[in-house]
């Protein structure tokens, strides 16, 4: 009878569809239920510091699937459900309306985060984080009130929501200052070449950029932001503040049930937990790769590959996920597109124009390819992608030789396979 | 209300109809068919919703921008002269009866 009940997915959002979707291409006839907490129907969150940030569109506009797409591939989609425990030995949810649901299997997809500002004021009115479709709606009307009251914005956190969310703001005419910790931008995940370009276009677009900043206090005046303090004394007056710092993976459900965590629910690169019966995907898993190493992804395609191995393991199935990593983030006219994880890199080449910018930076470690950040230079981004799935390496000469055809080692590599 | 016709990878075929406006990547989304998967949303930084446009329509859409080209460069699945990006096709009247098949591998 055990087999009877559902297969139970908690989280709505990009990994818990695709976990949902990827289940029914697999061949899965059951029942299927996605769990969503939030009341918005599954939905992209990329756009929300971008395009739709600034558009103020409808929520609509965002949808992952419609309902008749759920509809069609008989997913059955509750929303504003909230889990509060899962009880291996018994299989079922406890649900914050006191319900219980059995599962066959589960899959956890609650995604991440924002990570929370350790500092005095954190909380005051107009102090605001991006996770959700109501986190974007009050983030653009406290953008779009300091545009019209000439008040500024502050951004505390150079990585990509900030300088997006930062780009948005120009684009809707407010004032920004941009806040980050860091010696240069997303220093993280880029090179410094990389972070000097950005850095670059956005004082170009008038940001005001301070790095090395130390925020140690936000300043309030009846419960309302007014101003964020640095540890050097300076005060940087604010109409609103949009913390970017990071997000930290929703591993809590899965933590408090027993499952392995670490940095996230730790899953194999079939997506596989510590318990045979829970898969997990998405921004809430760290991923052990076959050599030992525990990689975490905060991107999309992570999302959508983990959940089709997510899928594939459910049905008994091995999928591993092991395409090369690519993300992409819109500041201004300026896209980058980056593919493979360049860190312990050793070596950056560039192919293209820095001053534009227009250009790719091609990260080695000992000679071999690793990963390649483009700028407005989307062909090299998929040349690249081709390249480190196929396990290709151009050498860093070829690389930086414009006159070089990276497309003629994906030919001779393409006609070897034939 | 121009009308799309899309055929699935395994050739099953459906008709919508899509606002005008309204890329037929977002049309096929909403839908739920099969043989898309749009990772990106739209932005034209994946090249996930590759499709072929069938005769005789492709001479009828305007030509793809240099990035959309670019990208159609490596999509996963062969590469066609009536190669396209689904997300950067909009629905107007003139379309109507436009038709495009999804491969089978977006990725």
């Amino acid at each position: 009878m055990e087999s009877e009940a559902p297969i139970l997915i908690i989280g709505a959002g990009q990994a818990g569809v695709q976990i949902a979707e990827s289940l029914r291409q697999e061949g899965f006839g059951g029942t299927l239920q996605l769990l969503g907490e939030e009341a918005h129907a599954p939905y992209q969150r990329p756009p929300l510091s971008k395009k739709w940030l600034v558009e103020a569109g409808a929520p609509s506009a965002l949808a992952l699937r419609g309902r008749e797409a759920l509809a069609r591939r008989q997913i059955e989609l509750r929303l504003e459900v909230c889990v509060t425990a899962i009880d291996r030995q018994q299989r079922t949810l406890a649900l914050s309306s006191g319900e219980r649901v059995r599962y066959s299997k589960l899959a956890i997809a609650t995604g991440s985060l924002p990570r929370p500002l350790p500092v005095p004021g954190a909380s005051l009115a107009g102090v605001l984080a991006l996770r959700g479709i109501d986190d974007s709606l009050a983030i653009g009307a406290a953008i779009r009130r300091c545009a019209a009251d000439g008040q500024t914005v502050v951004v505390i956190g150079g990585g990509f929501i900030g300088l997006e969310v930062a780009a948005s703001a120009r684009k809707l005419n407010a004032a920004v200052t941009v806040l980050e910790g860091l010696p240069r931008l997303m220093s993280r995940v880029t090179a410094p070449i990389v972070s000097e370009a950005f850095a670059a276009l956005h004082r170009a677009h008038q940001v005001q950029l301070q790095l090395d900043a130390q925020v140690e206090e936000i300043l309030g005046r009846e419960g309302r932001v007014v101003a964020v303090r640095t540890s050097d004394g300076q005060e940087y007056p604010a109409g609103c503040v949009i913390v970017g710092i990071g997000v930290q993976p929703d591993d809590r459900l899965a933590a408090a049930a027993g499952l392995l965590c670490e940095r996230g629910v730790v899953v194999d690169e079939c997506s596989r937990t510590s318990d045979p019966l829970i898969v997990a995907a998405g921004d809430c898993t760290a991923r052990r790769l076959h050599n030992g190493e525990l990689v975490r992804l905060e991107s999309v395609q992570g999302a959508v590959e983990q959940a089709k191995s997510a899928a594939a393991a459910l049905m008994g199935r091995e999928r591993p996920f092991r395409c090369a990593p690519w993300f992409w983030s819109d500041q201004y006219d300026v896209k980058l597109q980056m593919v493979g994880l360049s860190q312990g890199y050793d070596q950056v080449v560039t192919r293209g124009d820095l001053s534009k910018p227009a250009f790719s930076a091609f990260y080695f470690a000992q000679g071999r390819l690793l990963a390649v950040d483009s700028l407005s230079r989307a062909g090299d981004h998929m040349q690249a992608k081709r390249l480190l799935d196929h396990g290709i390496s151009p050498t860093p000469a070829q690389a930086a030789d414009p006159a070089f055809d990276l497309q003629s080692l994906l030919k001779q590599a393409t006609a070897g396979e034939a | 209300m121009p009308r799309v016709n899309y055929i699935e990878p395994d050739g099953r075929e459906r008709t919508l109809e899509l606002h005008c406006g309204e890329s037929l990547m977002r049309g096929a989304m909403d839908a739920g068919l099969e043989g898309i998967e749009a990772q990106c949303g739209g932005q034209c930084a994946c090249a996930t919703c590759h499709c072929y446009v069938q005769a005789p329509w492709l001479d009828k859409l305007p030509p793809p921008s240099d990035d959309e080209r670019l990208m159609l460069t490596n999509v996963a699945a062969e590469r066609r002269p009536e190669s396209r990006l689904s997300c950067q096709l909009i629905a107007v009247p003139e379309l109507d009866g436009l038709t495009v098949r999804f491969p089978d591998r977006q990725s």
